[in-house]
């Protein structure tokens, strides 16, 4: 792999620190003017998802990190692991729970989502923007209500939990924004 | 901006009219180049067939300045640009304008005042500060931090640096005591420097300047200014060295350090130890940075929004 002097950190790079492959968010130059320039380094670790502040001598460098982002179809849970495949080539993944973390409670059977590789080993799942996925359970809704007030939980089929609007029935299937959490819409079947 | 700008240069040159300093304008290329080990600078060829010759594009126009000071000119100021190769980010851009003056005769405490007038008139209608600070260096860097600026004691700093999450800086400094100074005081002394007021540090740690006078009370500490409003260093300032002998002594143990360094190599400016033999009038000289104190008076959040084109469109 290729290495990066302080001057190349750009957002979205991504370099090996402390044995760990990280991504640079931000990279501020610091100098003063009768005096030695530092490169102050936003990074985030790509294993545990921690940021972190770390200070550089301005022209030193980092070993970059084989890390991609591949779009993936997910097959299955076999208890253990999840199974991915990347469809133009049929090539399969298995990830344990813990490098999917949160993202489980959006997967559902046949959806494609974005699974990063690090040397070609799943690093961490992460799922469409938006997703649609049928109510499992919710309360029955009251007659006459509209969209406002303050809605209802409602259970989707993968698990997750989503505040609804009090007219959405169990049985509907809606439009959820995965990085807020929040329900969006009622999806015409 | 641009309006804002060309303002800002007709008040700086109305302030400096009024109190008698001359404008001057000196070379941009040069035939050496400041020595500092921290600066590089740009070069160019000089072709003049069959001459072939290099010039140095200059890191500041104080070298050129002082040897008007030397010749007799009196207190002089200069509004150019100033080239520092390799530096670029939020608040830098290689290329800046520089606002550099000396008034003969002046001490450092002299010339914190007329900075302070400055400073007043130039913001007075575009920004509202609250009055200035004046700190000695040792007294703001044990405030914000505990240790003592003057006195290295490699344990106390590292100890520092471990529980104030600067670790890394253990291994960058080692044993260097202008470094780590660079390295504490740039990331946890002046970010708190001069909230919405103009800030002057003054008697900075012996180690940390080339071109001030020491101290006659305190061998430890030179007569160095630097002023910081938000945070941002502005600019810096001397009572000058006048001593030739102690100037070109300075100016070989800089090349030296960039030899070691492997920085580009450089010559002692020989026009200047022979105008500083001559003999350079007691003075005290100051460079603000324009660009920035623009920046400031805008909010600006990076010094391209004050330039009509940063580096990578000019």
């Amino acid at each position: 792999m290729a290495s990066y002097s302080t001057n190349e950190f750009k957002a979205g790079l991504k370099v090996m620190l402390d044995n760990d492959p990280c991504a640079i968010i931000e990279n501020e130059f610091v100098k003063p003017g009768k005096g030695q320039a530092f490169n102050r380094v936003k990074i985030r670790n790509l294993k545990t998802g921690r940021v972190i502040e770390r200070t550089f001598k301005s022209g030193d460098s980092l070993e970059g990190a084989d890390v991609v982002d591949v779009a993936m179809q997910y097959l299955y849970n076999d208890g253990e692991f999840r199974h991915f495949m990347v469809p133009d080539t049929f090539e399969q993944y298995q990830c344990d729970e813990k490098s999917i973390g949160d993202t489980s409670k959006w997967l559902k059977d046949q959806d494609s989502c974005t699974v990063t590789l690090w040397n070609d080993a799943p690093l961490a799942v992460s799922p469409p923007n938006f997703v649609e996925l049928a109510i499992v359970e919710t309360d029955p809704g009251v007659r006459g209500d509209t969209s406002g007030g303050g809605g209802k939980p409602a259970v989707l089929e993968t698990g997750a939990v989503v505040r609804v609007p009090l007219f959405v029935q169990q049985g509907e299937v809606i439009k959820v924004d995965t990085r807020t959490g929040e329900y969006i819409s009622r999806v015409k079947e | 901006m641009m309006r804002l700008r060309a303002q800002v240069l007709k008040d700086i040159r109305q302030f400096f009219s009024a109190r008698a300093v001359l404008e001057v304008e000196t070379p941009l290329l040069g035939n050496s180049c400041g020595t500092d080990p921290q600066l590089d600078f740009f070069t160019t060829d000089f072709c003049l067939p069959p001459l072939q010759q290099g010039l140095f594009l200059q890191t500041s126009p104080e070298f050129a300045m002082k040897r008007l000071l030397a010749a007799g000119s009196g207190s002089i100021y200069q509004i150019g640009k100033a080239f520092r190769n390799g530096e670029s980010g939020r608040f830098h851009n290689p290329e800046f304008t520089l606002l550099e003056w000396y008034q003969v005769g002046f001490t450092l405490p002299q010339l914190m005042d007329e900075i302070a007038e400055l400073m007043t008139v130039l913001f007075a209608g575009r920004k509202d500060l609250s009055p200035t600070q004046r700190t000695s260096y040792q007294e703001v860097f044990q405030l914000y931090t505990g240790l003592n600026p003057l006195e290295f004691s490699c344990q106390d700093y590292c100890a520092y640096a471990r529980y104030n999450d600067l670790s890394e800086a253990i291994d960058i400094c080692g044993i260097d005591h202008g470094l780590w100074l660079d390295f504490i005081f740039s990331h946890r002394v002046q970010p708190n420097l001069g909230e919405n007021a103009v800030c002057m540090v003054y008697d900075y740690p012996s180690c940390q300047s080339s071109l001030a006078r020491v101290n006659e009370c305190n061998p430890e500490v030179t007569d160095r200014v630097e002023i910081f409003i938000n945070g941002i260093e502005l600019g810096n300032g001397y009572y000058e060295l006048i001593d030739s002998q102690e100037q070109s002594r300075r100016f070989d143990e800089e090349i030296v350090v960039r030899q070691q360094r492997k920085r580009p190599v450089t010559v002692k400016d020989k026009h200047l130890v022979a105008a500083l033999e001559s003999g350079l009038p007691e003075c005290s000289g100051m460079a603000i940075g324009l660009d920035r104190l623009l920046m400031l008076m805008t909010n600006s959040a990076t010094i391209n929004e004050v330039l009509n084109f940063p580096v990578h469109r000019a």
